[in-house]
């Protein structure tokens, strides 16, 4: 896979636009989904996984050939992700830890405020209801459960996408998980 | 839920990832059993990652891939040029070298729209005719730019001329004839002069070394 990838990359380099064209043939189901579970809108998803390809194509003479092509790809596109989803949020950062309330931070005392009335949730498709349920986490943790429970993928190379250091990515998957359990207690 | 193991909630999330001590993973076995409210928290985890693996799969649309082709940036023409270049200094060179050269031969054509010819002994000029006069021997091959040629004595060697004529009469020319009449012949010559130079030169080079 990545030798037919690479030799793809190369005719690219070298100014092929087809190879490219089979390029993104290759990753677009993965690279959309990841763009969509983390958006949680079709709209922006085929948007930001357009650019990302758009990027990888500008910047594909900077690929390093000895490494996975869609670790460098899905890089692009998560980043982009958490771009646009800050760009969404209003200006605070809802890390910052609350002033007096040791332990606290802006994602425990906003409580939840998107959430939807009970009886909603319950009349929600499955479906739906994922999807509301991974949008509700905070972005840093989303991108590590998509690509962890989504994607499948090991958690070393979520460390290389997200370009974290393994324990961090570990910790993230667990507050992430935490934070949905309690978001399903209701389930 | 006081007697429960400080690192509880880290072992199941170890044991989740896959990436759990065997000591520990049968020390967090042993208190699921006997406690509920543990065992609770760890059926929960677990119904949440369940729950996000259901998501099912979600197609890109239909034209993708094509809509993706087309956001590619338009410059691309002009940077695969960029990269040919990059990617072959030497064919660039050349390609240069090429340019200038050509350009050096139409100036230098341009030059040479006065009237000259190889000077040899014996030779007369009359007006912007150069004649081999009867009875003379010229030996060595003559060049006429912008001239004509007649020959009535003998001319041992080749003739080339450039925009002019040969004259045919009764002389004799003991090698070959060419006349060159437009500037396109001219540069033809020129390379096939220089081609023959060079390997002349390879020829002799060669001759040495063995």
């Amino acid at each position: 896979m990545d030798a037919l990838v690479n030799k793809r990359i190369n005719r690219v380099i070298k100014g092929d636009q087809n190879a490219f064209a089979e390029i993104v043939e290759l990753y677009q189901n993965q690279l959309y989904q990841i763009c969509y579970r983390m958006l949680g809108n079709r709209h922006e998803a085929e948007d930001i996984a357009q650019e990302a390809f758009m990027r990888a194509y500008v910047n594909i003479h900077t690929f390093d050939q000895k490494r996975k092509f869609s670790t460098w790809l899905y890089r692009i596109a998560t980043n982009l992700c958490i771009d646009r989803i800050r760009k969404k949020k209003p200006d605070y950062h809802l890390d910052a830890e609350v002033r007096g309330a040791e332990g606290l931070n802006m994602y425990s005392s906003i409580a939840n405020d998107d959430e939807l009335p009970e009886d909603e949730l319950t009349r929600m498709e499955v479906q739906e209801r994922v999807q509301y349920e991974i949008s509700r986490l905070p972005d840093k943790y989303r991108a590590a459960i998509v690509l962890k429970y989504i994607e499948e993928l090991p958690l070393a190379e979520i460390s290389e996408i997200l370009d974290l250091p393994l324990n961090t990515v570990k910790t993230r998957i667990h507050r992430g998980r935490e934070a949905l359990r309690k978001q399903l207690s209701n389930l | 839920m006081n007697t429960c193991p400080e690192n509880i909630v880290q072992w199941m999330n170890d044991y989740l990832d896959g990436d759990i001590a065997p000591a520990d993973e049968t020390a967090l076995k042993e208190h699921l059993e006997s406690c509920s409210a543990c065992r609770k928290h760890y059926q929960e985890l677990s119904k949440t990652i369940a729950f996000v693996q259901s998501a099912s799969h979600i197609q890109p649309p239909g034209d993708f891939v094509q809509a993706t082709m087309a956001r590619l940036p338009k410059e691309r023409q002009r940077a695969g040029f960029q990269r040919w270049f990059r990617q072959h200094p030497l064919l660039t060179a050349a390609a240069l070298f090429c340019i200038l050269m050509s350009a050096m031969l139409f100036s230098s054509f341009n030059d040479e729209q006065q009237f000259a010819f190889t000077k040899q002994p014996n030779l007369v000029v009359e007006g912007e005719t150069v004649v081999v006069p009867e009875g003379e021997v010229v030996t060595g091959d003559i060049t006429v730019r912008n001239g004509d040629l007649r020959v009535e004595g003998e001319l041992q060697g080749d003739v080339t001329i450039v925009n002019g004529k040969y004259m045919a009469s009764s002389g004799v020319i003991s090698g070959e004839v060419e006349e060159i009449d437009q500037a396109f012949e001219w540069l033809w010559y020129t390379i096939k002069n220089g081609v023959k130079d060079a390997a002349s030169i390879f020829g002799s080079d060669n001759t040495e070394t063995d």
